[in-house]
């Protein structure tokens, strides 16, 4: 197991560089400029020197070999100089990743943004997962039951209603009409005390169901499958016919069994969270990852959106490479060596 | 009933009195929301609208536009004029007088060497400064004394009001800035995100493409302003959205640019929480014809002069008859409900500028359009489509992707196939349209269409520079990068024999007889077909006072005097 994942990791470095590279070339060869939404007022001679001091007039190799050390040296450098209060090497003038719109270090726009991603987007996930575990093994073991069909129906329109919509319409109600929830997020809100804390549940619940709402009805059909895979296996039978009562047959053997594709399926979502819900976060303002990189499309800047889908990339490898090992823990059957 | 008017009077009185004499920070928090979030608060850095606005609330100009486009002195005594001795006789040089006791928020006075320091700011090269047109012509900048600063142009400049006026040019703390010049201007993330200022409001926290706190200026020149102790400027989502925060739910008290389906803004400011408002600068709405064959079989010569003229757009008749087929009040209300009204000229403002020759234009005549395609000998096909010596009217027309420029493309196409024109649509994204990408063949520069259509404006209230797109030296082509402003490739010696003497007249009233002229002949040429006098369309919530929209300057320009009814 321990071969294998060192196996893994090492393979992992080529396959990142050449992401990298596919990154870097589609967002360049796309047409796309980033003086291309300022004001029509600004004239063309100065929106060519713009992009010169962008950096855009170097040849395309140049300009991926500056990001490749930039990204892979210079910001883990920084990291370590900040973590350890010192200055390693030439603090003062290295060159960061640096957003074109904004001008400063992309990686300090990630980091500020991350804590609203992880719990708006995060705490969905988990409400999620919460909610379609139960419904899942719930609607296998009564099939075709009343409960079943209902679940079958809420997951379908989970499933296919889109958050663009399903979040416009909550708007339209709780903020519009009943006026329970605010309709934009508020960003700069610090949970203080109680009343604070109020606010911060009031302004997440949205947003936190419209996800939760996704996300449980795409884990619940897993769960439902899976646990109907298992209920019909011998190992079932024998375990009623040793007597042991319903709930220990479901609960323990049955669930237990179950959860091992459900928790691959999981874990292999979990980068989803990291690279945020472009959409929900967009239609709630919530200024987390997904919104940082739509803006980014939206203005051309190419340092903001290569590095926010690079890291994207590293934890869908990253996470692949956890379910697996995990597949492999879950079940003793499964052994790669 | 008498007796009861005069009660309202008092208690009306009573009600007013202490608002007037409201001290800073009385009516607490304002909410502002930009559905465009702010990226960073140096507008020389960046020349997008959102980031302009915001910074004008930090940083100040020495003069700014009013609501009405006039030039008012700002952190400047007065307006330098050839009469007050403040412009020199040759036109070559501009003294402005600083307001003497004006501080910087952290304090300092502010002096003329900041004013001189912004200038190189901006020039220094390597910098990428996008404000650099507001320094065009400027040989140097020199501080006389303390509050004196001396703008010497290269040549006679008879409109010299480029550099420090409008939110575009304001000026930025020596002392602050003074590391930044040139290639370091992007590595100083933090003077970017928290510009000292002079304006009545100071950054408190600054979160890129998210929002800004911003509260009252401590050392702001007016003891009893801003009004406001603190604000939140937001941004993120969609117009539709912001809209909605101030019309129906009130969580925000001022939205800006709400292009939003007219109708719906109708409905959501039925909900009574507040008011939409809108103004008119020189935007318009137009459609660019193409004097030059756009054929693809030309290879490098597409849309170039040298690729020889458009095989029928170069008859006048034909751009007569498209023009006259259009009803432009239709496509107004569709499209732009308060924030537009339909124009027959490219210069539809400011008001001394605005010619009334073209009027005619108003009026959609589809009989009298295609009798004058009949008498040019432009005779109907079998299909309905009309040619002439095997050419026939079909049109590829571009522009960006945008519901309201996709239901104008809808409505023309359908009066231009009553006067048989055939038509094809094309949208195109907006970044890419209006992007520099030379290996793009979408962009609006390179025109490989023959009519597009897109909204332009200028800065301020002088319409040289913008007039001046349409000479010959203008035309985009593969020899200059296809960087040049006037699309249509219309050349015409008379017309840049107008621009010419523009350039030498500095009496306004003869300015503005050569540029209605400069209007007159673009829009009887049928070089461009405008369409819509657009506004600007933002709102406010009913309970936020002092707004007095601006399309002239940045529409923050004086939040200084906003304050919140009690």
């Amino acid at each position: 197991m321990l071969n294998f994942t060192i196996r893994r990791l090492l393979f992992t470095i080529p396959t990142l560089l050449l992401i990298s590279l596919i990154i870097f070339l589609l967002l360049d060869l796309a047409p796309n400029d980033p003086t291309g939404n300022l004001p029509l007022t600004i004239p063309a001679e100065v929106r060519e020197q713009i992009r010169k001091a962008l950096g855009l007039g170097d040849p395309i190799y140049v300009r991926y070999y500056r990001w490749l050390v930039q990204f892979f040296v210079n910001e883990p450098l920084n990291l370590l100089g900040e973590w350890t209060h010192s200055c390693i090497g030439d603090c003062e003038n290295r060159l960061r990743v640096t957003s074109w719109a904004t001008r400063s270090p992309v990686v300090d726009l990630i980091a500020e943004r991350m804590p609203q991603t992880l719990w708006v987007v995060g705490l969905s996930y988990v409400v999620g997962i919460l909610i379609a575990v139960p419904i899942g093994v719930y609607s296998a073991y009564r099939q075709y039951s009343w409960f079943d069909q209902l679940g079958t129906f809420i997951s379908m329109i989970g499933f296919s209603v889109p958050t663009f919509f399903t979040g416009v319409l909550m708007i339209v109600i709780f903020s519009v009409q009943l006026r329970w929830f605010p309709s934009i997020y508020d960003t700069t809100l610090r949970v203080t005390d109680w009343s604070s804390l109020g606010a911060q549940i009031r302004q997440m619940a949205m947003p936190v169901f419209v996800l939760a709402l996704y996300n449980a009805a795409q884990i619940s059909r897993f769960m439902r499958a899976s646990m109907l895979d298992n209920l019909n296996q011998d190992y079932v039978r024998t375990a009623r016919a040793k007597g042991l009562n319903e709930r220990v047959v479901v609960l323990v053997h049955v669930l237990r069994n179950s959860l091992i594709p459900v928790v691959t399926v999981i874990a292999l979502g979990v980068p989803q969270v990291f690279g945020g819900a472009i959409i929900t976060e967009q239609v709630f303002k919530v200024n987390g990852l997904g919104q940082l990189l739509i803006i980014g499309i939206q203005g051309a800047d190419i340092p903001l959106v290569q590095t926010l889908t690079f890291i994207f990339a590293v934890l869908i490898v990253l996470f692949n490479l956890i379910a697996d090992i995990l597949y492999g823990i879950l079940d003793p059957r499964i052994r790669y060596d | 009933m008498k007796m009861k008017s005069i009660l309202l009077g008092a208690a009306a009185a009573l009600a007013l009195a202490p608002m007037a004499q409201a001290g800073r920070g009385d009516s607490g928090h304002l909410n502002i929301i930009y559905w465009q979030a702010v990226s960073i608060l140096n507008p020389f850095l960046s020349g997008g609208t959102k980031d302009v606005e915001a910074s004008s609330l930090i940083i100040e100009p020495l003069a700014r536009y009013d609501e009405k486009g006039n030039m008012v002195p700002w952190l400047a005594k007065e307006i330098p004029s050839v009469k007050n001795g403040g412009v020199s006789k040759d036109l070559k040089s501009i003294t402005w007088h600083i307001k003497p006791g004006i501080k910087w928020s952290d304090g300092s006075a502010l002096t003329a060497k900041d004013a001189v320091f912004t200038a190189n700011y901006c020039m220094a090269p390597d910098g990428g400064c996008a404000q650099k047109a507001n320094f065009a012509d400027v040989a140097k900048v020199e501080a006389i004394d303390d509050l004196t600063v001396k703008v010497t142009f290269s040549k006679p400049k008879p409109f010299p009001y480029g550099p420090f006026v409008g939110a575009q040019s304001p000026i930025i703390q020596a002392a602050q800035f003074k590391n930044c010049v040139g290639a370091k201007a992007p590595s100083c993330t933090e003077q970017n995100f928290h510009p000292v200022g002079t304006g009545p409001f100071v950054v408190d926290q600054f979160r890129a493409n998210d929002v800004v706190t911003m509260k009252a200026n401590p050392n702001y020149r007016d003891p009893n302003k801003p009004s406001f102790a603190s604000l939140t400027f937001k941004g993120g989502g969609d117009a539709a959205a912001a809209a909605r925060s101030v019309l129906e739910t009130g969580e925000f008290d001022y939205a800006w640019n709400l292009q939003v389906d007219p109708t719906i803004l109708k409905q959501m400011a039925a909900a009574g929480k507040g008011e939409v408002i809108s103004a008119f600068g020189t935007s318009v709405e137009r459609l660019m014809v193409n004097f030059t064959n756009p054929d693809p079989k030309l290879g490098d010569k597409r849309s170039t002069v040298e690729g020889g003229p458009h095989p029928f757009l170069s008859d006048p008749a034909v751009r007569k008859a498209l023009s006259l087929a259009i009803d432009r009040q239709t496509i107004s209300d569709v499209g732009y409900g308060s924030a537009g009204k339909p124009t027959c000229n490219v210069l539809p403002a400011p008001a001394i500028y605005a010619s009334t020759a073209n009027d005619s234009c108003l009026v959609q005549d589809i009989a009298k359009a295609n009798k004058i395609l009949d008498t040019a000998g432009w005779k109907r096909g079998s299909d309905g489509i009309r040619a002439k010596n095997g050419v026939r009217l079909s049109i590829l027309y571009q522009t960006s992707t945008n519901a309201v420029r996709q239901d104008t493309q809808a409505l023309i196409k359908q009066w231009w196939s009553e006067i048989g024109v055939e038509t094809e649509l094309k949208n195109i994204d907006a970044a890419v349209f209006f992007g520099g990408d030379q290996s793009s063949p979408d962009t609006f520069q390179k025109f490989f269409a023959d009519i597009e259509m897109y909204t332009n404006n200028f800065n301020g209230t002088d319409p040289e520079a913008y007039m001046g797109s349409w000479t010959c030296k203008q035309i985009p082509s593969p020899a200059n990068n296809w960087l040049g402003d006037n699309m249509p490739r219309y050349c015409n010696p008379a017309y840049d024999k107008l621009s010419s003497e523009m350039a030498g007249t500095a009496d306004i009233n003869e300015r503005a007889k050569l540029a209605k002229a400069m209007n007159d002949m673009l829009m009887q040429d049928g070089a461009m077909i405008p369409l819509v006098h657009r506004g600007s369309v933002s709102a406010r919530s009913k309970t936020l006072m002092g707004v007095k929209m601006n399309a002239w300057d940045s529409e923050m320009w004086n939040a200084a005097d906003w304050y919140r009814a009690k």
